[in-house]
């Protein structure tokens, strides 16, 4: 029954994925107001769960959540694409339990020992990978990762390549392998810190402005397809120059990270040029979405995916394009490099660009997979919608609560005739902490909202088609 | 799109523009590299330092500080904490020794890591080597 709306029943074991991104993502959401307290509350749950476990887990369910988004999306779009049944639903299904045990146990590693003894246990004297930024999986993890990844890639890979080959596919199975080669770096740990830096953008830059933005436009590609009608060939076209405006500028783009760490001066140059065209491929997603839904051939009835995708483009052009262009040229990044500015930047950009991609597709999917319709009733996506705006409108206020606190902190630290050391400024700007963990707690009802809207049962007189 | 503009010069420049600024991005790569010996002094990465590294990435330190800019934003940047220690390196590890266990009562504050002595020289030294890396006259003050 539950396989009868799906084109191809293999693209059931999207299910489970999905399932666990939304369970990932409410408990980033939970250790986000933990730290957003920590930040007025210096002492909140010390030291028990420092700052640093809390963020940890927090950026760490964010990756995490994202990558079974993705792997979810490609397991459902690419059979359609295809026009085949994936190559092995038990393999997918193999990978979702061991990638789903091998996070949780890093998570309960995180919360339940020390990060060094966690460390000593996990043998990363080995091979050290461990303490970088969001790359803080032990090694055992790291290599975990790339084996569920190389499964995966097995797996959408052979299905493509035996199928119909669409762009809509090409372009996500590209992104997907980008993915999987770029995080390879991240077992490049030299000794000297200015050579790790440089080659760990390769995975976090690379990843989230370079074949991240890949992904993204497939699947952006793919749900206009099914809910505007819209001909396949104009949506190409559109995949393939948004694309080609990612990559042009967001290669060189890394260079706006190469400004202070040790690196030549000529990054200043690179940098600033060509991360300053990085808005353009997401004005150009959101021209598309919008120009797509005007032009639908159809009306279709599941609203609440139409508004993710206008709202996935919107606000990745908001949060990576212009929050990003605020702070990305050189002479203005010298003095918000490592502020709040970078954080402001980070939870919309991530928030616009990749959380709600992820929505769009469950929003399109997950009535299918489930066996109800093509949509859910009006009622339950009456509630998601409410989700959406929720979530929406508390983070663009996270996002300009952080600013106002970052500027300020860059006035007070570091331009004002008299600079305030690190705690004084952030003392100074604790009104502004406070109000982005009130747009927090709105944004946890938004997300308890959405996770209703699964449960909302249908009016009785209405005709569910 | 108007049809002058077809799909395929679109998937021309997708793939073309791609892979151009790759090679780009690699021969910058390996000038940026054989520029960097100048820059890192890492004639001065002993093992010391080495250590050091590692002792930082084995307590997190990277998710409260952040380091030549780049972290967590909860605490000070510790790129040139040794310049705002006076150039001292038993200042240094005094702060780290001297964290409460349990805490300031409603303050931020570091927790207490027991590190052995090595440790701490270890620390110390690699926040010292950082100090001397030539970021372009980053940070813009003492403060970080």
């Amino acid at each position: 029954m539950t396989t009868s709306l799906l084109k191809y029943p293999s693209q059931a074991v999207a299910k489970p994925y999905f399932i666990a991104a939304i369970g990932l993502f409410v408990g980033q959401i939970l250790f986000g107001l933990i730290m957003g307290l920590q930040y007025v509350i210096g002492d909140f749950l010390f030291p028990e769960i420092p700052f640093n476990v809390a963020r940890m887990v927090h950026t760490n369910l964010l990756i995490v959540w994202l990558l079974f988004g993705f792997m979810g999306a490609a397991y459902y779009l690419v059979p359609e694409e295809a026009e085949r049944e994936l190559h092995s639903p038990k393999l997918a299904l193999a990978l979702f339990w061991i990638f789903l045990v091998a996070g949780a146990l890093t998570i309960v590693g995180y919360l339940s020992v020390p990060y060094a003894t966690l460390a000593k246990l996990t043998g990363n004297d080995i091979l050290p990978t461990m303490g970088r930024e969001f790359l803080e999986q032990p090694t055992i993890t790291k290599v975990g990762i790339v084996i569920v990844a190389l499964g995966f890639l097995y797996n959408i890979g052979l299905t493509i390549l035996s199928g119909r080959k669409t762009v809509i596919n090409v372009v996500m199975l590209t992104g997907l392998v980008g993915l999987a080669v770029m995080f390879l770096f991240s077992f490049y740990n030299p000794e000297n810190l200015v050579l790790d830096k440089y080659f760990w953008w390769w995975v976090v830059h690379l990843w989230v402005e370079g074949v991240w933005e890949l992904i993204l436009g497939s699947i952006l590609a793919y749900v206009l397809i099914k809910t505007t009608g819209v001909d396949r060939e104009v949506i190409d076209k559109w995949l393939y120059v948004i694309i080609a405006a990612a990559l042009i500028t967001g290669i060189i783009g890394t260079g706006h990270h190469y400004y202070f760490i040790g690196t030549p001066e000529y990054w200043q140059w690179l940098g600033s040029i060509f991360s300053s065209l990085e808005p353009i491929p997401f004005f150009m997603m959101t021209i598309f979405a919008f120009n797509m839904v005007n032009k639908r051939r159809k009306q279709h009835a599941n609203k609440a995916t139409v508004l993710w995708a206008m709202g996935t483009a919107v606000m990745a052009f908001l949060g990576a394009g212009v929050w990003g262009f605020l702070h990305t040229l050189a002479p203005v990044n010298y003095y918000t490099h490592g502020t709040q500015i970078t954080a402001a930047h980070g939870h919309m950009a991530f928030y616009g660009a990749y959380a709600m991609i992820v929505l769009t597709i469950i929003s399109y999917a997950m009535p299918k997979l489930r066996g109800i319709g093509t949509a859910m009733n009006n009622r339950a996506q009456v509630v998601e919608m409410w989700s959406f705006w929720l979530m929406t409108v508390s983070m663009v206020f996270i996002t300009l609560f952080l600013t106002a606190a970052g500027i300020l902190q860059v006035w007070l630290q570091r331009y004002q005739p008299n600079p305030l050391p690190f705690m004084a400024a952030q003392d100074q700007v604790a009104l502004f902490y406070w109000m982005r963990e009130v747009a927090g707690v709105v944004f946890t009802i938004g997300l308890i909202l959405y996770i209703v809207s699964f449960f909302v049962k249908g009016n009785p007189q209405e005709a569910n088609s | 799109m108007p049809e002058l503009f077809t799909k395929t010069m679109a998937r021309n420049i997708y793939l073309g523009g791609s892979v151009f600024f790759i090679l780009v991005f690699l021969a910058l790569t390996f000038d940026t590299t054989a520029r960097l010996p100048k820059r890192d002094h890492r004639e001065n990465i002993t093992e010391q330092v080495a250590l050091g590294k590692k002792v930082w990435e084995e307590n997190n330190c990277i998710g409260c500080h952040t380091l030549l800019g780049e972290g967590a934003y909860f605490a000070p940047e510790l790129g040139n904490v040794y310049q705002r220690f006076g150039q001292s390196k038993d200042a240094i590890k005094a702060f780290i020794q001297s964290r409460p266990v349990e805490g300031i009562p409603g303050r931020r504050s570091m927790p207490q890591f027991n590190l052995s002595e090595e440790e701490l020289d270890a620390v110390a030294e690699f926040l010292k080597w950082t100090s001397e890396i030539d970021t372009n006259n980053w940070p813009p003050n003492i403060n970080g």
